[in-house]
């Protein structure tokens, strides 16, 4: 193969992008799953509590980001692990681009195809729970930027996982204790937007931990994957 | 920098570490049982019984000292883990896998010390303090990073990746702190009874202090035996082992 010159970093990163666009359309049910799931677990709760919608209003933020974690947890697992075992990885560290970009532009795929689904349907989900479409927006911003924080966490743990054996279970006890602010900001704004409250307060403090992720979580994944592909 | 830095990279040798702790732990190690046992006794006889809480309150003289400790050990396993991250020094490492599971514990007696005092003070086991629950988050990080180390096989790696989650920890910790409190404060009040009042008196504050000393050498001295147990294990097919055990 001919290559006359080197791609830029945002050529690659638009390859990289490109490809999981493609795989997420040959193979949607990667992409279904996690949302199917995060829709059974929510209604597993009035089946499990109570039907009382004013009761399940009470609980819905914690029901919401409990399920919104548990399923990009889900998807995480296969973050890296398909591309480890077939080498697309290896070819990432040979290819001379930084790791640490191409390993960011997978996690945005990541979230683009996980997280984002997941924020789209909070809203619906929400409405089993008896939480009021007004609240939409606050939900929606709060899940945005919570499962984007998320999928930067566990671009590290899927990292460290590669190459463990029940990686999935480990991948669980390794993130959701990292997660926990994630956890207490984002239901915290989505219970204000519930009551019809401001949530701009708590969402300035998501923002903030997505922030803090952007810059250093790309590192430490970096870092894991290296030593996931040794 | 040469001749500077050779006490640095002499650490870097588990022959002479595994010497150094040997030598070092006994230190330790009398020192702890000296002010723990004169804490006990000061705590547990001289110190008079709190104005509220009457007797209960001596369980601070075990909770404090492990709750500070529980924290202090993941500081030191992060550095230790830093340490050998960036200058792959394998003792390093070592030390980092000596430090988890002390820490651990100490969580655990944290927490289970914390749920005996709160059921008279509190009327139940469970309270989500932010303390509390500070502390439970600290217990799963470090059953992640004992879950991790022994879910990899090959030792370089595990060393390596248990340490990259370390320093992640270490970043997560303050994080994971602030924000438990904020969503206390959101939850409930504020608890009426804080346990380190400023008006402690002498009796009961010095041998609370000889306490964290005691309980901080214990720690070193367990950590060094650790430490030369890990280097044991790690280096069991080396010459200088045969020498050593001689």
């Amino acid at each position: 193969m001919t290559v006359s010159k080197a791609a830029s970093s945002w050529q690659a990163a638009r390859i990289v992008l490109q490809r999981e666009w493609l795989l997420a359309v040959r193979r949607p049910a990667q992409v279904l799953q996690p949302l199917a799931f995060f829709a059974v677990v929510t209604a597993m709760f009035p089946l499990g509590y109570t039907p009382e919608l004013a009761k399940l209003r009470a609980i819905a933020p914690g029901v919401l980001w409990v399920g919104a974690l548990l399923a990009s947890l889900l998807a995480l697992e296969h973050l890296f692990r398909e591309d480890a075992s077939d080498g697309t990885l290896e070819q990432y560290v040979l290819s001379g681009q930084s790791l640490t970009w191409l390993l960011l532009a997978k996690t945005i795929a990541h979230w683009l195809l996980t997280g984002l689904p997941l924020t789209l349907m909070a809203p619906w989900l929400g409405v089993v729970l008896g939480v009021p479409l007004t609240a939409a927006t606050g939900v929606m911003g709060a899940l945005a930027l919570g499962t984007w924080t998320l999928s930067l966490l566990g671009s590290i743990g899927a990292g460290l996982t590669l190459g463990v054996r029940r990686g999935g279970v480990l991948l669980s006890l390794l993130t959701l204790p990292l997660a926990v602010p994630v956890l207490v900001f984002g239901a915290r704004a989505t219970e204000l937007a519930i009551t019809g409250d401001s949530p701009t307060g708590a969402l300035y403090l998501l923002g903030s931990l997505a922030v803090l992720g952007l810059t250093l979580a790309p590192l430490a994944a970096a870092a894991a994957v290296r030593i996931g592909l040794e | 920098m040469g001749t500077n830095w050779a006490w640095f990279h002499r650490f870097g040798s588990p022959p002479h570490v595994y010497r150094l702790a040997g030598l070092l732990t006994p230190w330790f190690a009398w020192p702890a049982a000296l002010s723990i046992l004169a804490a006990l006794y000061g705590g547990l006889v001289l110190a008079p019984p709190d104005y509220q809480q009457g007797e209960g309150f001596r369980i601070i003289y075990v909770h404090a000292p492990s709750a500070w400790l529980s924290v202090m050990i993941y500081a030191v396993m992060a550095t230790a883990a830093g340490v050998g991250l960036i200058w792959r020094m394998k003792v390093a490492h070592a030390a980092a896998a000596s430090c988890a599971g002390i820490g651990a514990w100490f969580t655990v007696v944290s927490l289970v010390t914390g749920m005996l005092w709160g059921k008279p003070m509190w009327g139940t086991y469970w309270v989500w303090d932010p303390r509390l629950t500070a502390q439970l988050v600290l217990l799963f990080l470090y059953l992640g990073y004992i879950g991790l180390r022994s879910g990899i096989d090959d030792l370089g790696r595990a060393d390596r990746a248990s340490a990259v989650l370390a320093l992640v920890g270490v970043v997560n910790i303050p994080i994971i702190r602030y924000s438990v409190e904020w969503w206390n404060s959101i939850h409930q009040a504020p608890s009426v009874m804080k346990m380190a009042k400023p008006s402690m008196p002498m009796e009961m504050l010095v041998p609370l202090l000889l306490m964290f000393l005691g309980f901080t050498l214990y720690f070193a001295a367990v950590m060094l035996v650790r430490l030369r147990a890990e280097i044991l294990r790690r280096e069991r097919s080396a010459s200088w082992i045969r020498e050593a055990l001689r």
